[in-house]
């Protein structure tokens, strides 16, 4: 895994109700994970991180700062994919800027390019999960945070997608993840942040 | 034809009607006896002061007493709309965007009713402009309210699709276009359908009221016609900036969805 080291994600004194982050920052090429407990707060940070919900902080993106571009500005460059993500459209494909392109990225996690034309109630949990991913991936985000992204995944599937994440890191990628798997987060990442239940955040090498 | 005026034992004896229905409720266990007696003795209450109340306005022929009149209408307008919503917006919000929404619909479609199309002298005359501010308000509010409750339950239902096209960076506009589009068409489903059957199947009730008092059949309707583009526009302008304003309400400056500004479920 290469990694070049440049600061891609500075986030210094992350103010959100419900949780207590340690300032840290992320390097293009570097990946987190995010362990702890249910409702210990994971969800929470990924989602002030997107800018998803009201939190207050002093967060860069390659040195810019977040209140320097707007929040859908932000959240194309640093993406959230929950566990189940939504669907708005009827068909797959209306829900890509461009299934050309992301069809590839699909076709790579095992779905299809003829998917792009399947109603969205056609596609299984797994599916849905990996065409989320897929579609942050395809829009050019420069970090991506992912809740459980293999949750729904058996075992090939799980590691098909670890590759496509180890692929997205090696590229200067930047990648919070929260898993329950220990063995996952240390396959994927070297740095692990752990959440204690009432909300409190620590990073520590993964074991 | 002059008007045949009622007294009151004719609308006692149409009551018994009444009593008859409650009288069936209760022998079926329907549990709306009680409700609809209410609601029957609120309407007779409600009308009784408002008849007395025009009888007075229209003899004083006034343009603040009018107004004042008309402003009152509006405001309890607003508070009957915030109730038919099972999910409002906290706060003053919740009572705001809807009345102001009926406030400056109403208002501008009666006006431009008075002055270009109506045109009583003077044109406030309160015997013209409070029929017909209520009647465009009624309709007003049903669209508003029927708006604003479709938006924030469809927000509601759809949170996990409008919050991932937000992370995917869509802007809120985008990301709140089926919700926004959806509660206009709710909203104006009502207007659009009366229109449609009026005359087939409903004969409207103020065209009915001109008739019955002696008008031309065909000036009666000519009215009616008038109304219901009235009401059409007031229904259409009132709903639209009810629903973009709570959509605008529901979202913020940095375009997350902000279903913690709705007040919480009531009962």
């Amino acid at each position: 895994m290469t990694s070049d080291g440049a600061t891609l994600l500075t986030v210094h004194g992350l103010k959100r109700a419900g949780i207590e982050i340690p300032d840290f920052e992320l390097a293009a090429g570097e990946a987190m994970a995010v362990l702890g407990p249910s409702g210990s707060g994971k969800s929470l940070f990924l989602r002030a991180l997107a800018d998803l919900d009201p939190n207050e902080g002093d967060l860069r993106l390659g040195g810019e700062a977040r209140e320097s571009m707007s929040g859908p500005q932000w959240r194309r460059q640093v993406t959230y994919v929950p566990a189940e993500s939504g669907w708005w459209a009827e068909r797959v494909g209306e829900h890509f800027e461009s299934w050309d392109i992301a069809a590839a990225w699909a076709e790579r996690l095992d779905i299809p390019a003829e998917a792009g034309d399947w109603p969205i109630s056609r596609l299984s949990t797994g599916e849905r999960q990996r065409l989320a991913l897929v579609r942050a991936m395809a829009q050019g985000a420069r970090v991506l945070l992912l809740d459980e992204p293999t949750s729904g995944l058996d075992q090939r599937m799980t590691r098909a997608v670890e590759t496509r994440l180890h692929e997205f890191v090696a590229n200067g990628g930047g990648l919070i993840f929260v898993t329950h798997d220990p063995d996952q987060a240390s396959r994927l990442a070297k740095r692990c942040l752990r959440f204690a239940k009432g909300g409190k955040a620590e990073e520590e090498p993964c074991r | 034809m002059p008007l045949i005026a009622l007294d009151y034992w004719d609308i006692a004896v149409a009551a018994l009607l009444l009593l008859v229905n409650a009288g069936l409720s209760i022998w079926m266990q329907l549990g709306l006896a009680r409700d609809t007696l209410i609601a029957a003795a609120r309407m007779v209450v409600q009308l009784g002061i408002m008849g007395l109340l025009m009888k007075a306005l229209f003899s004083a022929v006034s343009p603040w007493l009018t107004a004042l009149f008309a402003l009152a209408m509006v405001l309890f307008a607003g508070r009957e709309a915030m109730a038919r919503q099972e999910r409002r917006l906290a706060g003053w919000w919740g009572y705001g965007v809807g009345t102001t929404a009926m406030l400056a619909a109403a208002a501008i479609v009666t006006v431009f009713a008075l002055t270009t199309q109506v045109q009583p002298d003077p044109w406030y005359n309160p015997r013209y402009a409070i029929p017909m501010l209520g009647m465009i308000l009624g309709n007003t509010m049903t669209g508003v309210a029927l708006g604003l409750h479709t938006l924030t339950s469809t927000a509601m239902r759809d949170k996990a699709a409008i919050e991932a096209r937000l992370a995917l960076g869509h802007p809120r506009t985008e990301a709140l276009r089926h919700v926004a589009a959806g509660a206009l068409r709710t909203a104006l489903m009502p207007i659009v359908n009366s229109m449609a059957a009026t005359g087939l199947v409903a004969l409207p009730g103020m065209m009915t009221g001109q008739i019955l008092s002696g008008v031309d059949p065909v000036e009666a309707v000519k009215y009616q016609i008038l109304i219901m583009f009235l009401i059409a526009g007031g229904t259409g302008f009132g709903a639209l900036t009810a629903v973009l304003a709570g959509a605008a309400r529901i979202t913020d400056g940095r375009h997350r969805l902000r279903l913690d500004r709705l007040a919480a479920k009531k009962g």
